[in-house]
């Protein structure tokens, strides 16, 4: 990179110095007087409500106000054991292993899957019936060709039905059930993946990172885009 | 200095509603200047430096920050107990109009999520129906306005460029801080736009790029007045610039951009002249029998019970919406139709900026070598409104102008960020799908227009008869239209991005569409709704007068978007905060000759 990096530590070490000051809205009345800045009017102690119930300062910790630090990300999982090592095996069609980083479900984009369809609310609830649903379709096709279930087939096996049922538009009308949950898992799979380290160092995003300053384009981008 | 309940024996000077742009502002301005204020929030007190959730990533949130109907802007957006939905405060739309009100019910309102782009309005814009005989004028002119530009720009912090183009105006020598350096995206959208006479230049955005001068600015902005230098100087010590990481979105708890609980409300409080109350929904201005305001009542929330709080002036700032329903819903004899609605234009010439937007895919950005792309999180560069005199000479069909947002390019991986990959690749899966998106991220930008919404009389808000929310307060039901000039506006903002796009050797992603319905987003999408007690010189055609004074009760004023006679294309929040700083000078002058209160 270009430009110098601020270190991450010295740049917690500014948060943590600010988070030190004085919170804005956090004080209870009685600190007022100790806060007040020399100079400004003294409080009159009877001005005070004698019982003051506490002000609400920080998160709820509900779905409208949660809290935004220590986030809370539990709800019971909903797919079962058999299920999930069907989706473990297809995120792995979808994203394997290769030289530059670990394959889906070894950064665990099949837990993402299964929190987002065991989340509630009604899209959700939706998309827990089409992968439930298709991981059962996926299983009885599996039956159908090979006699097996997915996570027993050869890699050439999958294949040949992930073949049918990898692109809606061009999926045959008695694959097009398939094709539409395999778009969900895609895409579920392409989220669950490259948020992750592993994911991000893929496609080299190098971003959310302190800097001191910030300087044009390094000059081989710049190069590439006709920049000069 | 928060407290739960005002003080029961004491009057203030002033009771401001509303802790966002224009209250924070007003509370700031007054508190430096000795007033005793007690400054009413409708949320819960929010701390951006223990809430927010810097260098957050998506995986550490629940569904990877996916937005929802609670978190529309994402897990991680600094909005709390808000959005265009409240839990138990409902408002409702008359048949055909699909308006959404965005409300943040939290200490600092919305300046805790907003663009921090702040464009001033220019000559044009306060005498639009001087120029094109449409809408109205305002009653000042950016004469007026513009010193309080400058010490706005100064006191919030502004980056930007220098440019002087028309109806676009540069600050005074000195104000802004630097631009930051332009990104890649921004740099090849130049080079293309450029031969198009589409000007590419740096944005204006309250962020900090370099730490304010704590010396030197609070006495020029507060001159003989050392409580307000010595406050101003703590606050500003205590902001750093900005590190170019983490989305503004999420809050800045260092404080380098501008939110009213980093940058107005510490130097506020800090003046041991502000009473503040969360949790308190302002429900109706109270009237003394000689016709001057006396208070408000309130609901405290916490406890369900009704209060009444008592001022020499009232202030109201909570929101242009809001502020048109506190005003509605102050009936009394003397006031049959609502406080300050002698002319009924209260909640009428309702505005909101036209929204279209646009993406592409780039053939040049696929395949380059990692670099970052976060930046100052908003954008560093942006096109502002260009075809001023095709407009007027009739050529566009359609009256008013828009700037450009864009960016795009290889932005930090969330939830959904690679489903477009099915549709480029085919459907691809395996080790085509990953070298699919090796090859296009990255590869994307977007453009989004932002252009200038004309009043009409088919657009406004009023109580709605029969619907209260959960305090009992009458709710406000809303109307909309777009006029064929905002329809047209919006065709042809697609249209440019689409030139755009496609002059960068691009491919549009989406349909162009030359049905603006099909264009342009909801009223209210683009939260910018201003205009429901309008300013004018003649108390008949207006509400407020040319200082945002109520024409019928004089110690009543308005600082939030409420007081716009139009809506330019310049996103509105540092046009309130100028105005509401104008507005308090008035004030102070105003008590100083014993005019009011």
């Amino acid at each position: 990179m270009a430009h110098d990096e601020l270190p991450r530590r010295e740049a917690l070490k500014t948060l943590a110095a600010a988070a030190s000051l004085p919170i804005l809205g956090a004080l209870p009345a009685e600190a007022d007087a100790q806060q007040a800045p020399a100079g400004a009017a003294p409080r009159p102690a009877a001005a005070q409500p004698a019982q003051a119930p506490a002000v609400r300062t920080g998160p709820r910790g509900d779905a409208w106000d949660p809290d935004l630090i220590n986030p809370k990300k539990d709800w019971p999982r909903k797919l079962t054991a058999a299920e999930m090592a069907t989706l473990a095996a297809l995120a792995d069609m979808i994203i394997p292993a290769d030289e530059k980083s670990p394959s889906a479900s070894a950064v665990g984009a099949h837990h993402y899957i299964n929190e987002h369809v065991s989340a509630p609310g009604a899209s959700y609830e939706r998309d827990l019936h089409r992968v439930r649903g298709g991981v059962s379709w996926l299983n009885l096709e599996s039956q159908k060709r090979f006699q097996r279930s997915f996570v027993r087939l050869t890699s050439e096996q999958r294949t040949a039905i992930c073949d049918d049922i990898c692109y809606p538009p061009k999926a045959k009308p008695e694959f097009q059930a398939g094709a539409r949950f395999f778009s969900l898992v895609r895409n579920l799979v392409g989220t669950g993946f490259y948020t992750t380290d592993a994911g991000m160092r893929d496609i080299g995003y190098v971003g959310n990172k302190p800097s001191l300053t910030w300087d044009l384009p390094p000059l081989e981008v710049r190069r590439k885009l006709g920049l000069e | 200095m928060i407290q739960s309940s005002p003080k029961s024996q004491t009057t203030y000077d002033a009771i401001i509603v509303g802790s966002g742009a224009g209250g924070g502002m007003a509370a700031y301005q007054l508190a430096v200047n000795g007033l005793k204020v007690l400054l009413l929030e409708a949320g819960r007190s929010y701390d951006p430096v223990r809430e927010t959730p810097m260098f957050k990533l998506p995986r550490e949130a629940p569904l990877r920050g996916a937005g929802s109907r609670e978190k529309p802007f994402g897990f991680y957006d600094a909005t709390v107990d808000g959005g265009w939905e409240v839990p138990g405060e409902p408002y409702t739309n008359a048949p055909g109009t699909d308006f959404r009100w965005w409300r943040a019910r939290m200490l600092g309102g919305r300046t805790n999520h907003w663009g921090r782009i702040s464009l001033r309005m220019g000559e044009y814009d306060f005498k639009p129906k001087t120029r094109d005989g449409l809408g109205a004028d305002w009653p000042l002119a950016y004469q007026d306005l513009a010193p309080y530009y400058d010490r706005t720009e100064m006191l919030i912090g502004v980056y930007g460029g220098d440019d002087d183009l028309e109806n676009t105006p540069r600050s005074s020598p000195g104000v802004l801080q630097p631009p930051p350096a332009p990104r890649a995206v921004e740099l090849l959208t130049r080079k293309h736009a450029a031969p198009m006479g589409i000007p590419v230049i740096p944005a204006h955005l309250a962020i900090m790029t370099q730490r304010q001068d704590a010396n030197r600015l609070p006495k020029l902005l507060h001159p003989g007045n050392p409580l307000a230098q010595r406050v101003l100087r703590d606050s500003m010590l205590q902001r750093q610039a900005c590190f170019y990481a983490t989305p503004c979105g999420n809050g800045c708890s260092i404080k380098a951009n501008f939110q009213s609980t980093t940058v107005l409300l510490p130097p506020a409080l800090a003046t041991g002249n502000v009473d503040l109350v969360p949790d308190a929904m302002v429900r109706e201005v109270t009237i003394g029998r000689d016709g001057k305001a006396t208070g408000v009542h309130y609901i405290d929330k916490r406890t369900r019970t009704d209060r009444h709080v008592s001022a020499r002036i009232v202030v109201l700032a909570a929101s242009a919406a809001e502020t048109a329903r506190i005003l509605l819903n102050s009936k009394s004899a003397r006031f049959p139709n609502g406080v300050s609605n002698s002319s009924g234009l209260v909640g009428k010439y309702l505005m909101d900026t036209v929204g279209a937007g646009i993406g592409g895919q780039i053939p040049a950005l696929e395949g380059l070598p990692p670099y970052n792309n976060d930046g100052a999180s908003g954008m560093h560069m942006y096109v502002p409104w260009w075809l001023y005199k095709e407009q007027l000479a009739g050529k566009l069909g359609f009256a008013r102008g828009y700037h450009i947002e864009f960016g795009g390019g290889r932005g930090q991986p969330g939830n959904g960020s690679f489903n477009f990959l099915e549709g480029v690749t085919e459907g691809a899966y395996g080790k085509a799908y990953k070298e699919a998106a090796r090859r296009y991220y990255g590869s994307y930008v977007w453009f989004d227009g932002r252009g200038e919404m004309i009043p009409n009389e088919d657009s406004f808000c009023e109580i709605d008869p029969e619907v209260v929310d959960q305090w009992g307060i009458p709710v406000l039901r809303f109307t909309w239209k777009w006029s064929d000039h905002e329809l047209k506006q919006a065709v042809h903002m697609q249209q440019t991005f689409a030139q755009i796009i496609e002059a960068m050797g691009g491919k549009v992603q989406g349909t162009v569409q030359t049905d603006g319905n099909k264009a342009i987003a909801k009223g209210g999408q683009i939260i910018h709704e201003v205009g429901t007690c309008r300013m004018g010189d003649d108390p008949r055609t207006s509400v407020l007068n040319p200082y945002c004074q109520s024409w019928d009760v004089k110690n009543l004023f308005v600082t939030d978007g409420a007081p716009f006679v139009s809506n330019a294309d310049k996103n509105p929040t540092l046009s309130i905060l100028a105005l509401a700083w104008r507005t308090t000078d008035y004030i102070l002058d105003q008590l100083s000759k014993r005019e009011i209160g």
